[in-house]
């Protein structure tokens, strides 16, 4: 928590801190409605042009159980969810003991006296705040404060710590729970206003935020699964198809919900094999259509991705990833789907691989998921994850105006056409759709055996040459149009990481803090995981070390993890190795300046 | 931007109008010659498929032809109009794809017992229960031919092949049970050997709005040859047609011409409208598209926004 003091208006009583930035970590169980504390607090954030981003922990266990919710909210740039809480909202004893290890020396810890028995050891490293939050929450609205009312109460509680809007969180409470009974709403503000009206004040000193730096911008808040979802239908697709499975259920749910008001449909499918092919035959019959999946659904739809590639229809291939292999860890984060997205079908199987780096990425990459899909006829997979997916951030508006697009296909009758024409430049054919007449009389068929220039079988091996090089082709011609990621930093130094997907957040405020320390330290995100976009080269040659940070193993031969393997093939550089860790949560900043420094310290160091 | 159920795509450039189109002949409808053994059942079914396209005036763009893998599966080749030959045993979901978005399209899936029953047999029962408009000819010849004479799910006991070398010992599928049982509202059972009763059933096939399967008998005259013998009477079977007093919207009575042991009856086993999937789900765009009546989808999408905020 970044302050500076200010004088207390009424001299004796405790002090108001102005801050730039609070991360608050909510501790409880999953079924007490602890993410909707962090919900309100993330959009308060949005609607006050703070910046914002939550990280959350869920048990994959039906019933619920121990689970927390962490905001970090901002003035200024806010990268991570934050290494350490100001403040440890703790709702039982399970909850304190599990989670005073993440609060930072002297921050706050403020529990429900009703549930937990402070421990004496502690009580001179934070400052405990004991509240009655069950029992002053029963007085408030009457029940028993088992599951309702007191996340709400506790949100009054923060609110009064930190000074917070309190019209602009009556109104999202009012919103939340409006169109129910109207008892609801109103017990939620009781219960708001009971935990708002005590004296919290009197126990601990209060905060009030800066100003934020954005003022003035409009923002959405969401997280990545909805991001993602929404970026797909602005994208124009409109037709889906999916199987359930964690984390990426969320998408399918979205989607399913909203496709109709556009004219789309999605479709619950009997399995992940099916869903895809359903997708396939979708973008095959016109528009690019969207399947999706987590874990081990990603490896069921191998081989319908393969037959895309080679019968180059395009499809959009959504991976939440999580822990694996296997069923792995379903509500953790992992990126160790890179290999399966770049390399998982058999043959040389073309294909596109993307990976947003935050909420608000996750948006555009859609959209730029699709267009290339559509462009250059292949299957594009999308690498999110579950962090980003259940993370909440607030963005600028996107002009929906002007990013919304219309994929309708064009049926006007085409005079020929091949679908596989070897002449075409840089082998992209414009597609022609089922519908389309063809006025020469001879039509296309979509295979996945070997083919001539209409799509029928061949068993030349020329033309299987030649083929396999046209749909190669496609991926170098979408390289050369790739930007060379911008370098965060300095363009020459000591050390450069290497980062894609979600963890750029982390990885940006590392080097932050490490240049703030005098380290020589840059990095870049990659965000077009295959083809890599060109120049790396040149960047790579601006640095002494070049560490790839990935939440994935650090691989057989140990120099790095799944992208550090891509990079060491591709650039043949042994500067290039990994930071790896397997613990299925996302960077810490301190953890990632700990590797740098030990791998500084290691030996077989090339500088 | 234009509903999925409604007007499926644009039409900048309309060709010549339809009324000066003379119906397709068969030279235009035939593709390459196809692949399969001299005598293969498999000739007359796509003899047939270009028979309905002839007779029913449909032309090559409004129809797609649809395959997984195998012998059979190779017919999409063969048909000069679009189509698609996808991977082993996924043809159905892929035509499904085709189906729900396409209205304006005939969708026809032909493929083999490989394809419908073994990998393919879980998206055969939910095509069916779902009531997928298309139409789906299984050619059935009891056996794996492309890969040259394994045991397929409707060899009968005791038939020997490459993986069965004393006889096959599992059970097979019936397939006119395992449609009626999945809950397709169209089923049929036909033979390659009697051409116009093959034509009757596409024909009705063709007509039935919601997923209409066939179950074609189709000699593999290489690796089982003689199977459908009692079948035909050129070879001294019987052809032995559904009972003209069958109830075709009864369940039972379908499940139980579909025990009679081989040949058993060919001819329409079991017909019962019911909503489609397409129409279901073109009602739930309706109901949701009447309460953004009037903004353009970014409008929508806007609104959505709003309340993100």
């Amino acid at each position: 928590m970044s302050e500076s003091t200010v004088a207390s208006p009424e001299g004796g009583a405790p002090k108001v801190s102005r801050i730039s930035e609070a991360v608050i970590r909510i501790a409880g169980n999953s079924q007490d409605g602890i993410q909707a504390i962090g919900g309100f607090l993330a959009r308060l954030a949005g609607r006050s042009e703070q910046e914002v981003m939550t990280f959350m922990t869920i048990p994959s266990t039906i019933s619920g159980g121990p689970s927390i919710f962490q905001v970090r909210i901002g003035s200024g740039e806010v990268l991570s969810a934050g290494d350490e809480a100001d403040v440890l909202l703790a709702f039982y004893q399970h909850s304190y003991e599990g989670h005073i290890s993440s609060l930072r020396k002297n921050g706050i810890v403020l529990f429900d006296s009703d549930h937990v028995e402070p421990r004496p050891e502690w009580q001179n490293s934070y400052h405990h705040v004991g509240v009655p939050i069950s029992n002053l929450t029963i007085e408030a609205i009457g029940g028993t404060a088992r599951d309702k009312g007191k996340n709400i109460f506790a949100l009054g509680l923060i609110a009064r710590m930190f000074d917070l809007n309190v019209p602009k969180l009556e109104k999202l409470i009012q919103e939340r729970f409006g169109g129910k009974d109207e008892s609801i709403v109103k017990n939620a503000l009781t219960a708001f206003h009971a935990g708002y009206s005590y004296a919290i004040g009197d126990l601990i000193e209060t905060f009030r935020f800066m100003d934020s730096r954005k003022k003035g911008s409009q923002q959405v808040v969401m997280n990545g699964n909805e991001a993602l979802g929404y970026g797909l239908i602005a994208a124009g697709v409109r037709f889906g198809a999916g199987y359930p499975i964690t984390p990426w259920s969320d998408v399918m749910e979205l989607l399913r919900r909203e496709l109709p008001k556009y004219g789309g449909t999605f479709v619950q499918c009997e399995d992940e094999i099916a869903a895809v092919s359903m997708a396939i035959g979708a973008s095959y019959a016109g528009r690019v259509a969207v399947t999706g999946s987590s874990g081990p659904g990603i490896a069921l739809k191998a081989e319908a991705s393969g037959w895309a590639g080679m019968a180059e229809v395009p499809v959009v291939i959504v991976d939440v990833q999580r822990g694996g292999p296997s069923t792995g860890m379903p509500t953790n984060v992992e990126q160790s789907d890179l290999n399966i997205a770049c390399f998982g079908a058999h043959g040389d199987s073309p294909r596109v691989v993307l990976a947003p780096a935050n909420v608000e990425d996750c948006f555009y990459i859609a959209i730029e998921a699709v267009n290339i899909a559509r462009k250059y006829n292949v299957p594009v997979y999308i690498l999110s994850d579950q962090s980003i997916a259940t993370r909440i951030e607030a963005f600028p508006e996107p002009d929906l105006e002007k990013v919304c697009q219309d994929i309708t296909p064009d049926l006007s009758p085409v005079a020929e056409y091949k679908p596989y024409d070897l002449s075409a430049e840089d082998g992209v054919v414009r597609r022609v759709v089922p519908g389309t007449r063809i006025l020469n009389g001879k039509y296309p068929i979509a295979t996945g055996l070997e083919h001539d220039e209409m799509g029928h079988p061949t068993g030349s091996p020329k033309l299987h040459m030649e083929m396999t090089a046209k749909r190669r082709r496609k991926l170098q011609a979408l390289a050369r149009t790739l930007p060379t990621p911008k370098i965060y930093g300095p363009s020459e130094g000591r050390v450069l990481l290497v980062g894609w997907g979600s963890t750029q957040g982390p990885i940006r405020e590392a080097v932050d803090r490490a240049r703030a320390a005098g380290d020589s330290i840059s990095s870049i995100h990659i965000r077009t995981l295959s083809p890599l976009p060109p120049g790396l080269e040149e960047v790579f040659s601006g640095f002494n070390h070049i560490f790839v940070v990935e939440l994935n193993d650090s691989g057989i031969y140990g120099y790095g993890g799944q992208l550090a393997s891509i990079l060491r093939a591709r650039f043949c550089n042994p500067a290039i190795r990994g930071i790896n860790k397997t613990d299925g949560l996302t960077w810490k900043v301190k953890e990632i300046l700990a590797a740098v420094k030990a791998k500084l310290e290691s030996n077989g160091s090339p500088a | 931007m234009s509903s999925i159920t409604d007007i499926p795509a644009r039409n900048s450039n309309p060709a010549p109008a339809d009324v000066e189109r003379k119906p397709l002949t068969k030279k235009e409808i035939a593709a390459d010659h196809p692949t399969w053994c001299p005598g293969c059942g498999d000739f007359s079914v796509l003899a047939l498929y270009f028979k309905l396209i002839e007779k029913r005036k449909l032309w090559h763009e409004k129809i797609t032809t649809i395959a997984g893998i195998g012998c059979s599966s190779r017919f999409p080749y063969f048909v000069q109009a679009h189509g698609a030959h996808f991977i082993h045993g996924r043809a159905l979901p892929f035509a499904t794809g085709i189906s729900l978005s396409r209205p304006d399209l005939h969708v026809f899936v032909f493929g083999g017992d490989g394809d419908a029953f073994s990998i393919g047999g879980n998206h055969f029962n939910h095509t069916a229960r779902k009531n997928i408009k298309m139409t789906y000819v299984v050619m059935d010849n009891w056996v794996y031919g492309l890969t040259k004479k394994q045991t397929s799910p409707t060899s009968p006991l005791g038939f020997r092949s490459k993986t069965d070398m004393w006889g096959a010992v599992d059970y097979p599928i019936n397939p006119m049970k395992q449609a009626i049982a999945a809950g397709a509202t169209f089923v049929a059972r036909t033979t390659h050997s009697n051409p116009n009763h093959v034509l009757q059933m596409m024909e009705a096939a063709m007509d039935h709005d919601g997923f209409s399967f066939i179950e074609c008998l189709s000699e593999c005259v290489e690796f089982y040859e003689g199977a459908f013998d009692a079948s035909n009477p050129r070879k001294g079977g019987v052809f032995k047609e559904v009972p003209k007093d069958h109830d075709v919207t009864d369940e039972l009575a379908a499940y139980r011409l579909a025990s009679d042991p081989f040949p058993g009856y060919f001819g329409i086993f079991y017909r019962n409208p019911k909503p489609t999937k397409n129409a279901r789900e073109a009602e739930i765009i309706r109901k949701s598209r009447e309460q953004v009546q009037g903004l353009k989808d970014w409008e929508i999408l806007q609104k959505t926004f709003d309340r993100l905020k």
